[in-house]
């Protein structure tokens, strides 16, 4: 089936971007035809996980480096929604990152948890000489 | 981070006056309470009714300024969450702890 939204943006390497990102990702999901499920939160999820792997590819995968940017792709059908945030770094091990259990107390580490605690499939690859994390949320 | 700062005895509310704490801004809350720790001021109270959204790093924030409080005898508490943001502290359990509060005069009273 055909993506019904798509959504291609490139911002600066900057944190001062992660609100305009969530925000689009809010909108996306406001404009989504037919979903029967609570919108709000799915909307504040979808913010939340744009803004983690977002500042996740800022800070640590691009290393704050000004000089690069940061490419993110929503996509949504009737089935799904998926998020793709390219980065021009190092890589990391999500695996690893993803069974790390933060201590309640710890002050990070909290990040690529919540990403798979909201999203129904996460992945971590190489695509194009840039790193992709690229997360679904099925809508049905 | 726009932040307003309000002083009842030996108690400090910061005031988030920011709709989002994010990765962006949240370091400016850890500085500006490491500062009143630097200053002997261990009893804080954090309303966040203005905060609609809260990130990893907003968490962290708020868990460092507990942690430093907690070492110095003192204590960070929370009041005015709206849904939402409460709906993030249940999600990493961060619920269990800190003290949370309806409002600030609860929050207050309970120093």
């Amino acid at each position: 089936m055909s993506k019904r939204i798509q959504v291609d943006i490139t911002v600066p390497n900057q944190t001062k971007y992660l609100g305009v990102i969530g925000r689009i990702g809010e909108s996306v999901v406001y404009s989504l035809k037919g979903y029967q499920g609570n919108r709000r939160e799915l909307a504040y999820h979808l913010n939340l996980v744009l803004t983690e792997a977002l500042a996740n590819a800022i800070c640590h995968a691009n290393s704050c480096d000004p000089d690069k940017d940061v490419r993110v792709l929503i996509s949504a059908s009737d089935k799904d929604l998926t998020i793709k945030v390219f980065d021009q770094g190092q890589g990391f091990d999500i695996e690893a990152l993803s069974k790390h259990k933060a201590r309640t107390k710890d002050e990070g580490g909290r990040g690529i948890q919540i990403i798979f605690k909201l999203m129904d499939r996460v992945h971590y690859t190489r695509e194009e000489n840039r790193n992709v994390l690229e997360m679904t949320k099925y809508l049905h | 981070m726009q932040i307003k700062l309000t002083e009842q005895g030996d108690i400090v509310n910061i005031s988030v006056e920011e709709e989002r704490m994010d990765a962006h801004n949240s370091g400016d809350l850890k500085e500006r309470m490491l500062q009143l720790f630097d200053e002997g001021k261990c009893n804080l109270i954090i309303d966040l009714s203005s905060v609609r959204f809260i990130d990893s790093s907003g968490l962290g924030a708020l868990v460092s300024g507990f942690k430093n409080a907690s070492a110095r005898e003192g204590n960070l508490k929370l009041c005015c969450l709206q849904p939402q943001v409460r709906s993030m502290f249940e999600l990493t359990r961060l619920h269990r702890v800190f003290e949370i509060y309806a409002d600030l005069d609860e929050a207050l009273n309970s120093f």
